[in-house]
């Protein structure tokens, strides 16, 4: 059955209409692309689901600071003898939200400046991929810190600044891609009616680089979670006493050596959360272009920028 | 001309029986069963349309397969010897001594990163003992590079690929296939790309070298006119099988496959003016083969039987075999009948171009061009590749706008962007891409696409745009089922054609047409043709159409502008300029073109 499928895929005589859902069927066939879902899924629930199943609020006193696991509390207690189970199942919402969040704003600024540079051209097309090539020249967190530093950490800062940091690669990406796309008869064709440009672009342009936008999307998810957690863990963009992951990292360094648990846990769950999206992004982009290019996309661009 | 049919066994000769070429994976036959032979000094032309299977035969015979293909039958015996049978070192021994292959595309025929003289002596030096005692490699190079017409000098053997034009490379190509005397030459349409006069020199040196060195060629290509004049006999391909097989001038002269005959008539001709009959359809894909006769489905003399059973190759006349239980009768063949092309009233301009000067970045590419194109009338652009013409017809549609000078549009001047023009003249001059692959929203539905126009235009309801696309799909021709596929569910010829339509839709008064058939095949290129022709006639469509091919010229267009370097050479009414040329540049082109009429004139 499943050949059959592959093979119908192949045929090429389905609609162009179905690109993204039938990569995301390719996707779902690879054990690349079930083994990152089941991870980024079995994450997200524990993060929104969480908060429903504590068994303690997050400042509830359950044992003595740094406590072993015991009855009650299963992943022992951390500094403060607050039970590190139930501030893992708090701390993943808001991290996410923020992530979603400024993934998505990162979306639109990349995605608008690099279409637009690619269908102006000229003069336009210079200065904004300059700007962008200048972004990239920083290192991501570098950059987001340098910003949190001097002005501060209000929550939608942090998601502009976020989204900022990123927002220069997806432009990069789209760029590229609309370059190509513009150049195509069909888009001329309805240049040349006088059709605004805005309306060629949203009509014409967009739809055809809605592929590799969601590989990017994927990708940059990641990314944004890793960056954001990373920030907390340095004290960036959380109160003192909320649960986060990152910030748990920080703080129960120090009872290692007695808890474990309370640095593994959050440890853990974010690492899981990363891979899996990654290799489901990885999966999706294989099925979506094939195994070449996939490497050139998610890997190539990836890593490098890797904070 | 020879009469093969009736060929014993020879023990010189290429005999091709039983050669299939299959899908690796499902084994889906591609190539079916094509057997024919040919004896030294001669060229069998195999012509097929694209799909057909053509280029997978002729990389067969060397025993090579595409990608994802394997020859899964046959047997290629030249002199008795079975090339497929041979094991792997002798088969590689057997590739450029015994048979040899000049590609469709001589730059990629050629290693960019070598000299031509080197590569010349590589195609000696590979295979010992292919030249004579006593003749140097060096001899043989030159002997070679005279025969095909190229100075046999140290500078251009000194040369590296990129340094010679297109028409001098498919030459090193042809001396390289030539030069270890091969028995047998296969060429991949190797002068497709090149122009006219090119075309002309290279066909001519391969068969003066067949004749000379008693090789036996084998040519494809999908232009039946080159094929004629090459040709001692030639084979159909359709659908990966062999459709009809005969003397050349015997076939071309009384086609006796449907499928044959309709190749003729839609084949236009560069010295009468006829309409062209086109084939509806398409032919099956490999895997979707029917059971019986490929060609059933867009045969006119098709019957039941026709689609229970496949038919045979039975032989239909002198050496002449087809695969058809229902052939054309004998004798009733006559491209003569076709109906002259009607004559089209002069009702004086529409768009007036004046004193017109393009450049690209410094260069200057077209000089003081002046053109008349008068209303409801068709007015052809013709010229070489470089010659200006697709840069013209983009400084009029506004995708060019390097270009100073006058344009009107009936006594309105036009600027050279879109953005300078107004509403209405945006309207009135639509433009039709050269490539249908690019030319459509690969993401919207053929409906979808047709409408895009008019959403821009009008004002028109969801409704009232539904009703124009399905009116314009009638008006090509294409049912209105065709509103809800999607582009790459179409042959080129009907993206071609739904092109046309999207431009249509906003009843324009002029349609600029950029070598809008080059891409078709010729039983498509009739159809479009042909439509052109009807809405030219029905709604009083004035067409500048750009093309490089002179006998659709001249099937048509009224009026005909000769371009040669950016300026025009020539030009006037279609009868005039092409019946008696008054510019050499117009009169070589001419001599050059090759033409099915010509061929019909020395076989009767």
């Amino acid at each position: 059955m499943t050949t059959e499928a592959v093979d119908a895929g192949r045929r090429g005589n389905r609609r162009e209409r179905g690109a993204i859902r039938r990569a995301l069927r390719g996707a779902l066939r690879s054990w690349r692309g079930r083994i990152g879902l089941v991870m980024a899924l079995a994450v997200l629930a524990l993060a929104f689901l969480g908060p429903l199943v504590a068994p303690h609020a997050a400042t509830d006193f359950v044992a003595l600071p740094s406590s072993p696991r015991g009855p009650g509390y299963p992943l022992g207690s951390d500094g403060l003898g607050q039970d590190v189970l139930s501030r893992v199942l708090l701390g993943g919402r808001k991290l996410l939200l923020l992530a979603v969040l400024s993934t998505g704003l990162a979306l639109v600024l990349g995605t608008l400046i690099g279409v637009t540079a690619a269908y102006r051209r000229g003069w336009a097309e210079t200065a904004l991929m300059r700007g962008v090539d200048v972004l990239l020249a920083f290192p991501q967190l570098v950059f987001v810190l340098l910003v949190v530093s001097v002005l501060g950490t209000p929550t939608w800062l942090l998601v502009l600044t976020v989204a900022i940091a990123q927002a220069p690669q997806i432009a990069r990406v789209v760029h590229a891609g609309a370059q190509d796309i513009c150049e195509r008869d069909f888009v001329q064709a309805v240049a040349l009616w006088g059709v605004p440009p805005r309306q060629v672009i949203a009509r014409h342009v967009l739809p055809s680089l809605s592929t590799p936008l969601a590989v990017e999307a994927g990708l940059r998810l990641g990314f944004s979670i890793v960056i954001i957690s990373g920030l907390n863990f340095l004290g960036f963009g959380v109160q003192p006493g909320t649960p986060s992951w990152g910030v748990m990292i920080n703080e129960n360094r120090l009872g290692m050596a007695s808890n474990p648990w309370g640095v593994v846990a959050p440890a853990l769950v974010l690492a899981i959360l990363a891979i899996g999206t990654n290799l489901f992004t990885d999966a999706f982009a294989r099925a979506a272009f094939g195994e070449d290019r996939a490497d050139d996309t998610v890997i190539g661009s990836g890593m490098g920028a890797t904070p | 001309m020879s009469t093969l049919g009736a060929v014993a066994p020879a023990t010189t000769g290429l005999r091709v029986s039983g050669l299939t070429v299959v899908g690796k994976s499902r084994r889906t036959p591609i190539v079916e069963d094509v057997a024919f032979e040919l004896r030294p000094g001669q060229v069998l032309g195999m012509v097929g349309e694209s799909g057909s299977g053509k280029s997978t035969v002729a990389v067969a015979l060397l025993g090579l397969a595409r990608r994802g293909l394997q020859i899964a039958a046959g047997e290629v015996r030249i002199d008795e010897r079975d090339v497929l049978a041979l094991p792997p070192g002798q088969l590689r021994e057997a590739r450029g001594s015994l048979i040899s292959y000049v590609p469709q595309d001589p730059g990629a025929g050629l290693n960019p990163g070598h000299r031509v003289g080197w590569q010349l002596r590589e195609a000696l030096t590979v295979h010992r003992g292919v030249l004579p005692a006593g003749q140097s490699v060096d001899d043989r190079v030159l002997e070679v590079l005279a025969e095909v017409g190229l100075p046999a000098d140290p500078e251009l053997l000194g040369r590296y690929p990129h340094q010679l034009s297109g028409g001098q490379q498919q030459r090193v190509a042809i001396a390289m296939a030539f030069a270890a005397r091969p028995r047998v030459i296969v060429l991949d349409e190797p002068t497709t790309g090149l122009d006219v006069t090119t075309q002309r020199r290279v066909l001519d040196t391969v068969r003066e070298l067949t004749a000379r060195h008693q090789v036996m060629s084998v040519y494809i290509s999908h232009d039946l006119a080159v094929v004629a004049q090459i040709a001692d006999r030639v084979a159909v391909m359709y659908a990966g099988r062999l459709a009809e097989i005969g003397p050349a001038a015997q076939l071309f002269a009384d086609p006796r496959h449907p499928y044959t005959a309709g190749l003729i008539a839609a084949a236009p001709s560069a010295v009468r003016a006829t309409t062209l009959e086109g084939i509806e359809g398409r032919p099956p894909r490999p895997g979707a083969w029917p059971a019986g006769c490929g060609f059933a489905d867009r045969c006119h003399r098709v019957q039941p039987d026709c689609r229970a059973t496949l038919p045979e190759l039975v032989t239909v006349g002198a050496g002449q075999e087809a695969r058809c239980f229902h052939p054309v009768e004998r004798g009733t063949f006559k491209i003569a009948d076709r109906p002259a092309a009607p004559q089209v009233p002069d009702r004086g301009t529409v768009l007036e171009v004046r004193n017109l000067v393009a450049h690209y970045g410094a260069r200057e590419v077209l000089h003081e061009v002046d053109i008349d194109l008068r209303a409801g009338r068709c007015t052809a652009v013709v010229g070489e590749s470089g010659s200006g013409k697709t840069t013209l017809a983009r400084c009029l549609v506004g995708l060019h706008d390097r270009w100073h000078g006058s344009v009107t549009f009936e006594d309105v001047a036009i600027g050279p962007r879109p953005k300078d023009r107004s509403t209405e003249l945006r309207r009135q001059i639509q433009y039709v891409f050269q490539n249908p692959y690019a030319s459509l929203n690969p993401r919207m539905s053929v409906g979808q696409n047709i409408e895009e126009p008019l959403r821009h235009f009008t004002r028109l309801d969801r409704r009232a745009r539904r009703d124009r696309v399905e009116s314009v799909l009638s008006e090509v021709a294409l049912s209105t089922a065709y509103a809800d596929r999607m582009p790459d569910q179409l042959s080129g010829g009907e993206r071609q054609r739904v092109a046309v339509g999207r431009a249509l839709t906003v009843e324009p008064e002029v349609l600029v047409c950029d070598e809008i058939t080059s891409a078709l095949d010729v039983s498509v290129q009739a159809l479009l043709v042909e439509q052109l022709r009807r809405l030219q006639h029905e709604r009083g469509l004035s067409l500048l159409f750009i093309t490089h091919n002179l006998a659709v010229v001249r099937s048509l267009a009224q009026d005909v502008v000769v371009l040669e370097g950016g300026r025009v050479v020539e030009h006037g009414p279609v009868e005039t300029v092409l019946s008696d040329p008054s510019h050499s540049y117009t009169q070589k082109l001419l001599a050059d073109l090759p033409d099915l009429g010509r061929t019909e004139a020395v076989a009767s």
